[in-house]
């Protein structure tokens, strides 16, 4: 396939590729979001979506709306685009669009897990899950009392259960646990969707490895800054880090030793495409690293969809959503406590 | 000759319609009803005066996001009533009319009152759902129980034996044990849960059973038989009722989870039979009691929504319009004084007097002391276009603006296509057997208007009863050239007297080649019979049509360029005149006007001449001597003449006009720098309008590189147009073949056969060959290629459709609107 893709890949791809790019169309643009950002209430943010992609997932709400209603409408609209696409999609990009979702999988089996630790009642974190890292029996989750339970009775038969291999301990579960479990799955899912891509070849490959190098080196900075002041080893640290990205292998020892936010940022600061990330952020701060991130990341994302003829704008096209209702879900939440001024901090504009 | 040009009758289809831009000053009192008034008539387009405000800064945002609230509930209501199938009956009896204010508490009232009818009925709903699955579990899982202590017993004993006799070789004290009873033993180690689940999760939730207790339980399940509602969905689903046994009482609390992560009801079942009976009696008589509830609760229901129902489009239509009202309301302006509305826009002039009445009449019904300010201002920016159509013309006008809209008052090629499209489309498809067949299409389209008009069609009948005009003047002009061509499903007919030929001996009867002789005056209207099936028939005809595209052809063009002669003149650009219609009349005729002279002359006078020869000598070698091929005196001398003129008129119709341009922006330049203000107004006015550009900066190359490409464009569109309408002729030639072959090589062979069974597949075949390859296909591809005739070879010379459309505020749209 490498390198001779405009031949083929229109017979399969053609029509999502369409689809897609007809959908990344409809993403909000920075003169929508200046239109949101004047919002006064949450009925001005429907009106004002109802004139977007959103009216007809808005349109039958009563009025006095949520918070909620709004983000659960937007990813219930992100959920259908899925679907279809999913049921239009022939190998290889089938599997390609279900990789996306096992991050959402990680993410729910993680909730599910920490809620039932501390006794949340099961359908209200089902409600929490992320309707796309859903699986037929998540539910169950909450029987399993150990890391080798949770694997032999549920997750050996989802897609995550590979991933498992290097996490099954006998230890009971608590939170250091289940965060550490969640980092090693996101690794191990990560290697396997690089190398997936890789074997896919093409543009794909490339586009691909970019932004999934930027993503395990995003997970590497903020594994280092959160594992910061904690029990965790260096030795365990270092086992976190996915073993591609622009930072491995020379950028993770240097990662695995630092004692505090400078450190990080002093090995960051040699690999010239962070830089500009961290150039932003006065010293000893981390607050606006999430958002810096996001910014570098939307811009890699809209780059994908300048070429053609590969799966990365469907990757991209899936992030930049959610990072758009993320965006709408600070604003509304702005708007609902009246912190207008704050608006501006945490939206991520594109396009 | 331009007298007779200036003394022709205002030619209003023409142009469309004069539009003026007006102001309107409407006191905020009366604006509501002003612009409800305005929305009646439909013959106002606002401009958005808001352009810079997002939906929610303007005016009006709380009525308009009212107006949604409402039509969000009276979409709950459609919503609620096509769930509960009731069929509203029609159009009821007009009630009274009521405010919007009412009908919005009236709304509320009503949506309060179903939303708590509803959440009573889901109540009821799903208490009478528990009840059937618990009558169900019992019903089944009470026979699982009771078989499976009958099967079980035997060997229960066999293995509590097998364990008693090893017990006892340890220790044979207790004896008595051994008496304990199965059931007891039953009780005290193995439990059983029995519920209900979705028959699609039945098998995963076995597995994790399985897998749960490690293999230690025993899984039965039978079908529940009945399908039982789904309550997130309300659909019927099937259900599986099973029963676990299971032993220990971790077990037990995993089994109880994995039940609710599944979403399996589980109801506990008295192991006693008696017992079972029982709780089924009872079961079903509250089950009984509850259905009965239920059904007076979903009676009532469908009775209030049988009395929304018939009130619901009336009301969806008031919102609509309420909607639509204040919408056009955000579009208007407030003055300084805040008290009245500013709004701007386009209305064609034969309406102002309709305004201008609306508007009294809102004054004085609202009791307005003011009266609404209604004056023309002029406008920067091109009017609207807005063609007057009735049902006959707004097929033909639509085919026009698929193409392009046009300039405001730019001459309109639908005028001509009302005859020209038609009759191009039968030239491809002469057949007057076809042509009747369309004709009964079209008639039957036609007649039923009416019904059709008022509901929906599919995509396809759509197209066809929007055109059905145009359908019935592509009949008619078919049957015309079909009789014209002599084809009737292509058979020969004599309907205009006998054939001019006849055999000359008894033998030509069985040649049909030659030995036909002229015997009496021809043939009196279209193609001779004789010449079906005669050796020369084809040459024959294809010279004939190839000859008649020719000479259609040019003359359409021909009237293409007249028309922007008539444009130029309508806009006083004498300059355009000059210097692109009169070069374009003289390449175009100098060229394939006298090809067209040729053939006329050649048809009339009979001569054998080569006009391909002709044509091509007259470029290669005009001073060569013509031969055999001179049709009348002096061709020679007029051929280097055309030819001379057709050299002149190129680079004529290419330098002039930019330098002239040019010349004219220069001096236009001068005046305003160095002029008196008000001579240097005037002179605008007076400069023809092509030079008039809205942008000042003249830019000389860019002028000329336009020019440039459209004289290119001209030259070389003159050859390949008119050979382009050769396709007329190849597809009429196409569709005779395609009939003919299908008459002779399906019908009659059939017919050859002496079988009933082979005759009336042939003629099977040959109905639907005729009916979906020619009466559908070839008429949409006649259609398509008519479409191209007159879009790019017809259009082309005059028609700029760089306009937009008039779309005024109206009521009348909403009606038929979706949302």
């Amino acid at each position: 396939m490498y390198g001779f893709e405009a031949l083929t890949f229109n017979i399969h791809g053609g029509y999502l590729e369409a689809i897609v790019r007809g959908h990344r169309s409809g993403l909000l643009t920075v003169a929508d979001y200046n239109n949101l950002c004047q919002c006064e209430t949450l009925d001005d943010i429907k009106m004002h979506l109802s004139a977007t992609e959103y009216g007809p997932y808005l349109q039958n709400e009563p009025s006095p709306l949520h918070t909620t209603t709004i983000v659960e409408k937007s990813t219930l609209k992100l959920v259908d685009e899925y679907k279809h696409m999913l049921c239009q999609a022939t190998e290889p990009l089938s599997t390609f669009l279900e990789y996306i979702t096992y991050g959402h999988m990680i993410d729910n089996v993680v909730l599910i897990v920490t809620g039932t630790l501390h006794e949340r009642d099961v359908q209200e974190l089902l409600e929490k899950c992320h309707p796309l890292g859903m699986f037929d029996s998540i539910a169950t989750l909450a029987v399993a009392q150990n890391m080798r339970e949770l694997y032999r009775l549920v997750l050996v038969d989802t897609p995550l259960a590979p991933y498992f291999s290097e996490c099954i301990t006998s230890e009971d579960l608590d939170d250091m646990n289940i965060e550490i479990m969640r980092n090693t799955l996101y690794k191990a899912y990560l290697e396997d969707f690089y190398k997936f891509c890789q074997k896919l070849g093409g543009a794909t490959a490339e586009i691909m490895s970019d932004l999934l190098a930027f993503e395990a080196d995003r997970r590497a900075v903020n594994i280092t800054i959160n594992s910061i002041g904690t029990e965790l080893t260096r030795d365990d640290r270092r086992r976190l880090y996915s073993n591609f990205g622009l930072l491995y292998p020379y950028g993770h020892e240097e990662l695995a030793v630092c004692e505090d936010i400078d450190q990080v940022r002093a090995v960051m600061e040699k690999y010239p495409p962070y830089q500009s990330i961290f150039a932003k952020m006065s010293y000893g701060e981390s607050q606006m690293l999430d958002k810096a991130f996001y910014e570098e990341e939307v811009k890699r994302l809209c780059l994908a969809f300048e070429q053609q003829f590969h799966f990365a704008v469907f990757f991209a096209y899936m992030r930049l959503r959610e990072q758009e209702i993320r965006n709408l879900m600070w604003i509304s939440e702005c708007v609902a406590q009246n912190q207008r001024s704050r608006i501006h901090d945490s939206v991520v504009y594109m396009f | 000759m331009m007298k007779f040009f200036d003394n022709l009758p205002p030619m209003d289809h023409l142009r469309s319609e004069k539009m003026s831009f007006v102001q309107l000053i409407i006191p905020v009192e009366s604006a509501h009803r002003s612009i409800t008034y305005l929305g009646e008539l439909g013959m106002l387009q606002f401009k958005d005066l808001n352009d810079d405000k997002s939906p929610f800064q303007r005016t009006f945002v709380n009525q308009v996001k009212r107006c949604g609230e409402m039509a969000r509930k009276l979409r709950f209501f459609s919503d609620q009533i096509s769930k509960a199938c009731i069929t509203s009956a029609g159009r009821p009896a007009m009630q009274p009319d009521i405010s919007l204010e009412e009908l919005e508490v009236r709304l509320a009232e009503h949506e309060a009152e179903l939303l708590e009818m509803n959440m009573n009925n889901e109540k009821l709903r799903q208490a009478s759902n528990e009840l059937l699955e618990f009558k169900l579990v019992l019903l089944k899982a009470g026979s699982f129980l009771v078989s499976s202590q009958n099967h079980a017993v035997p060997a229960e004993r066999e293995l509590d034996e097998n364990i008693y006799s090893k017990e006892r070789d340890r220790e044979s004290l207790s004896l008595l044990d051994q008496e304990t009873p199965p059931e007891m033993l039953n009780k005290a180690g193995l439990r059983f849960i029995s519920g209900i689940i979705c028959k699609s999760k039945a098998l995963r939730f076995e597995r994790m059973l399985f897998r749960t207790t490690r293999g230690n339980m025993f899984f039965n399940q039978a079908p529940a038989g009945e399908h039982v509602m789904d309550p997130v969905s309300g659909e019927m689903v099937e259900k599986i009722i099973f029963v676990v046994f299971f032993s220990g009482e971790q077990a037990k609390t995993k089994i109880l989870k994995i039940c609710e992560a599944f979403g399996a009801n589980c109801y506990p079942v008295p192991e006693d039979t008696s017992k079972q009976r029982q709780m089924t009696r009872e079961v079903s008589s509250r089950l009984s009691e509850l259905e009965a509830t239920l059904d007076a609760g979903i009676r009532h229901r469908n009775n209030a929504l049988a009395s929304i129902g018939s009130q619901l489009w009336k009301w969806t239509i008031m919102v609509r319009k309420e909607k639509a009202v204040y919408d056009t309301l955000n579009r208007l302006n407030f003055d300084v004084t805040k008290k009245c509305l500013v709004g701007e826009g386009w209305c064609p002039v034969f309406a102002k007097p309709q305004i201008q009445d609306a508007l009294q009449r809102a004054t004085i019904d609202s009791n307005s002391q003011v009266g609404i300010i209604f004056h023309v201002m002029n406008a920067i920016e091109s009017p609207p276009t807005y063609f007057r159509t009735n049902r006959f013309t707004h097929a033909f006008q639509e085919i026009i603006d698929a193409y392009g809209v046009a300039r405001y008052q730019e001459a309109n090629p639908a005028v001509y296509s009302v005859i020209t499209f038609p009759f191009l489309f039968a030239v491809m498809f002469g057949d007057w057997g076809h042509g009747i067949c369309l004709l009964l299409g079209s008639f039957f389209l036609i007649v039923r208007e009416k019904k059709f008009g008022s509901q929906k069609l599919g995509s396809f009948m759509e197209m066809a009863f929007g055109g059905r005009y145009v359908l019935l003047l592509m009949a008619l002009f078919s049957i015309y050239c079909g009789l014209i061509y002599n084809e009737f499903f292509s058979v020969p007919f004599r309907i205009f007297g006998e054939s001019a030929y006849k055999c000359r001996d008894t033998t030509c009867s069985d040649a049909r080649t030659a030995g036909l002789v002229k015997y009496r005056d021809p043939y009196a209207f279209g193609v001779d019979p004789r010449w079906r099936g005669s050796r020369s028939e084809l040459p024959f005809l294809n010279s004939l049509k190839m000859k008649m595209s020719i000479l259609l052809g040019v003359s359409q063009m021909n009237l293409g360029i007249i028309l922007s002669y008539f444009d130029a003149k309508f806009h006083g650009s004498s300059l355009d005149i000059r210097y692109q219609f009169i070069p374009q009349m003289i390449f175009l005729n100098s060229l394939f006007g006298y090809l067209s002279l040729l053939i006329l002359i050649k048809w009339c006078t009979g001569s054998q001449a080569d006009l391909y020869h002709v044509m091509i000598y007259m470029f290669l070698d005009p001073t060569g001597d013509l031969g055999e091929n001179r049709l009348f005196w002096g061709q020679k001398p007029l051929q280097i003449l055309l030819l001379l003129l057709a050299i002149v008129a190129v680079p004529w119709m290419l330098f002039p006009k930019p330098f002239i341009l040019r010349k004219l922006n220069t001096e236009r330049f001068q005046g305003r720098t160095y002029g008196i203000l008000g001579t240097s107004e005037m002179d605008l006015d007076h400069e023809p309008d092509s030079a008039r550009q809205r942008h000042d900066d003249f830019n000389f190359s860019e002028v000329f590189v336009h020019q440039m490409i459209h004289s290119i464009e001209f030259v070389l569109g003159a050859v390949s147009n008119t050979a382009s309408y050769l396709r007329l002729w190849a597809l009429s030639l196409a569709h005779s073949e395609l009939s003919t072959v299908f008459y002779e090589k399906i019908l009659l062979l059939a017919w050859g056969y002496d079988n009933p069974i082979i005759r009336i597949a042939g003629l099977t075949v040959f109905a639907f060959a005729t009916a979906f390859i020619l009466l559908m296909m070839e008429t949409l591809s006649a259609f398509l290629h008519a479409l191209r005739l007159h879009w790019v070879e017809f259009m082309s010379k005059f028609y700029h459709g760089d306009g937009y459309k008039f779309r005024p505020f109206s009521f009348a749209s909403l009606a038929d609107e979706e949302y």
